[in-house]
Formats: structure tokens, sequence, C-alpha cells
């Protein structure tokens, strides 16, 4: 438990450190989030049918920017190899990267969320259901992502391989983020589609571990 | 400590070497020797569990190899394993804590690699051999019986060279084993073994 810890913690500070992930993930998420209503003729009634599925999009985007250096400068300067043969199975240091990243990145994109949302013309009262919604869609996010960065680990362009083996794995969580707010805009329970959106994060946090460490193993080889 | 039989490597289509047997003894340093390309650091990484091997058994005395991997071996490669943007006392104390090491032994490792004046530097800022200092103190810091070296005294001078020799004759005086890939022999008694002749 205490290195899983101490994992945690450098992940942590890894993820705040030379280059603030974090701010320029939330700091994307925003210009992108800004620059679509200004490119759609800054009409909000024109916007607001589609602004979920907007900022759902965005916040994918968003979250694959800081996804390359997860495993790839471990890989690069050799701590790779030594986090594999500490006393942690590499299936849960899969997990543990997983976790830091959404509590460094995902939790932060998810706290702007809401910011975003009513930019592009959702109504400030679906704000605390776009902030719950993105916290979760974030988690899924960090899992799956760091399952494709796993797998372009050691590859050139990785961030480039990254951003095309996520972004189909990132389509469930966005359909079924944006579906919720889009019912809850409607009238309707967003119960339905928050609880596809949890079975997507599990089923993630089921697969990325054993997928993940695989791809590892296989790089290193 | 570890026996490893008729092993075959190969990368990609090439094959290093084949039905390679070597045994390591407690107390006993082996230093692998061979032309670069020959499969010296590919042998350290299948012993580490980096590498599938082609064929052949890697076998540790009394415990199986993930448990052995995970709890009695040290590695260190070509690269530290160090952030370079990190300070040495933050990339000391990670990696002697997630080893399992507590906070006198990591102190024990900084005075005997007198690594107090690096600590608060920047690991970019640290030579070469600095940085190979440092991450030897992972090694003192954190008792593992099975020390995989590869080229471990590449960046350093002559002095830490012979300092080196003695914590490692330190950790074989206590029962521990070393195997190395060198291309200079090692500062310890030990028993050479020529990857590309397998003898």
């Amino acid at each position: 438990m205490t290195a899983l810890i101490i994992l945690f913690r450098r992940e942590l500070t890894l993820a705040w450190s030379g280059g603030g992930g974090p701010l320029l993930a939330c700091g994307f998420f925003l210009c992108l989030t800004t620059l679509v209503p200004l490119a759609a003729g800054g009409d909000p009634a024109g916007l607001r049918p589609v602004a979920g599925g907007v900022a759902w999009l965005a916040l994918a985007l968003s979250s694959i920017l800081s996804l390359e250096r997860l495993f790839e400068r471990d890989h690069e300067d050799g701590m790779l190899d030594l986090i594999t043969l500490g006393p942690i199975p590499l299936e849960l240091v899969v997990l543990t990267k997983a976790g830091g990243q959404w509590l460094a990145v995902g939790v932060p994109l998810a706290a702007t969320a809401p910011v975003a949302a009513i930019t592009l013309g959702l109504p400030p009262e679906q704000a605390p259901l776009v902030a719950a919604s993105a916290l979760v869609g974030a988690l899924g996010f960090a899992l799956t992502g760091a399952l494709g960065a796993s797998l372009a680990l050691g590859s050139k362009r990785g961030g480039l391989l990254i951003a095309v083996v996520v972004l189909p794995l990132f389509i469930p969580p966005v359909v079924f983020g944006a579906g919720a707010l889009e019912r809850a805009v409607n009238g309707l329970s967003p119960g339905p589609a928050l609880a596809l959106l949890t079975a997507y994060v599990l089923f993630a946090a089921v697969i990325t571990p054993f997928a993940g460490a695989a791809a590892i193993r296989n790089a290193q080889g | 400590m570890l026996t490893v039989d008729a092993l075959t490597l190969s990368r990609g289509e090439r094959v290093l070497f084949r039905d390679l047997s070597l045994s390591l003894a407690s107390g006993e340093a082996v230093a692998l020797t061979g032309a670069n390309g020959a499969g010296k650091t590919s042998l350290l990484r299948a012993l580490a569990g980096f590498i599938r091997p082609d064929a052949g058994t890697i076998a540790f005395t009394g415990v199986d190899p993930a448990e052995a991997r995970r709890r009695h071996l040290h590695w260190l490669g070509h690269l530290d394993g160090l952030k370079g943007a990190r300070r040495a006392r933050e990339e000391l104390a990670f990696q002697a804590g997630w080893l399992g090491a507590d906070r006198l032994a990591a102190d024990a490792a900084i005075d005997v690699l007198a690594l107090g004046p690096l600590l608060d530097l920047e690991v970019r800022q640290l030579s070469a051999g600095q940085r190979r200092r440092l991450a030897f103190a992972r090694l003192i810091a954190t008792p593992r019986p099975i020390w995989l070296l590869d080229e471990p005294f590449a960046p350093l001078d002559a002095r830490w060279r012979a300092a080196l020799g003695l914590l490692m004759q330190a950790h074989l005086d206590k029962g521990g084993g070393i195997l190395a890939a060198v291309h200079d022999p090692l500062p310890v008694t030990s028993r050479a073994i020529d990857i590309g002749t397998g003898r």
C-alpha cells in the first residue's frame, strides 16, 4: 500500500511540474469551447441543441493532451524498468497511473466543464450535472487513455498514435455524457445515460490494467 | 541464486545466442563480456523479465520468477531512471521508497555515496557520473540479493569505480550476487562469461 501511495503522489507531482499538464488541458478546453460559439456566428439559440455534445467532445479532446507523457517519459529515461521491478504488479501500476491522470487532469477538467458548458449555451442550472457527469467521464477518459498511451509506447510519433487509438474508444462516453445533458435539458431523467457512462468506466477499469500492462511488457522487450 | 539453462534469445530476426547456460551463486560476481551487440544487455533484460526468451529457462533459487523480480532483483541499466527536471533528493526518495527502503537506509546510502551536496540540485544539472552514483544509491538503500548491472562503471571516474567496487564487495560478502555486463574487468573477484562463445 505504501508503494502505491508513493507512486500515486509522484504521478500527481509529475503531472503538475514541468509544463503544468492540467493547466494546459483546462486552457485548451476553455479555448475550444469559446471558439465554437464564435465560429457558429454567436447565435446561442442555434448552438444550444448541440451544446452538450460539443462540451463532451471538447472534454474528450482536452483529455488526450497530456496522455503521451503518462508512460513515454518513464520509458525514455528508464524509470519504467525500475517501476516494473517494484513491489506492485504492473497491472496495479497502470491503474494507479490512470488514477493519477484522472485526479491531476480529469478532475480539473470536470471543474472547468460547467463554465465551458454555460459558454456553449447550456442552462446554468445544469452546471452540477455537467460537473458530476464530467467527473465520471473523465475517469473513463483517463482509463482508456492510459490504455492508448501504453499501446503507443515506444512508437514514433506516439502522441498522434495515442489520439488515433483513443478517440474511437472515447465515442461511448461522449455519446452517454452528451445524452445525459440532453435528457436533462429536455426535462427527462439523465439517470439511464449516466448509468451507461458508469458502466463504461467500470468496463475500462477492468480491461485497462491487464491490456495496458501487456502492452508495456511488449514495449519493454 | 540464479540458474539459466539453454537460453536462446533473439532480437527481431537476429539470433543473439543459442543454448546459453550459466549460474550465479551466493557471494559470486559474474562478468558478462562480449563484443558490442553480442547480447549482454539483452541477456540481463531477459533475466529481469523485460524480454521473453525464445527458448530455455530462467530459475531463481527458492522463489518463483515473478516474485524474484519484484523483491529480489536490482536493475541498473544504461538509463539511470531519473527525471531531469526533478531534484536529486526527490528522485532518490521516490526510488528508495518505491523499492521499500526506509528513511534511515536512504540517508545511509546518501552518506556512503557522498550525495549530500547534490541533493538539492536538479538531476539535469548532475554529471553522468553523479547521476550514476545517485542511481546506485537505491541499491545500497534497499537490500536485494541479486544485482543486474549493465555497464555500471561507464560514466564513473577511477575514484568512484574503486569506491563502488568496495560496495559491491560488501554486497558479495553478505551473500549477494552480481551479474554485470562489462567491457572492462569488474573491480571485485569475478567469473567472466563471454556471451559470444558461451564460455
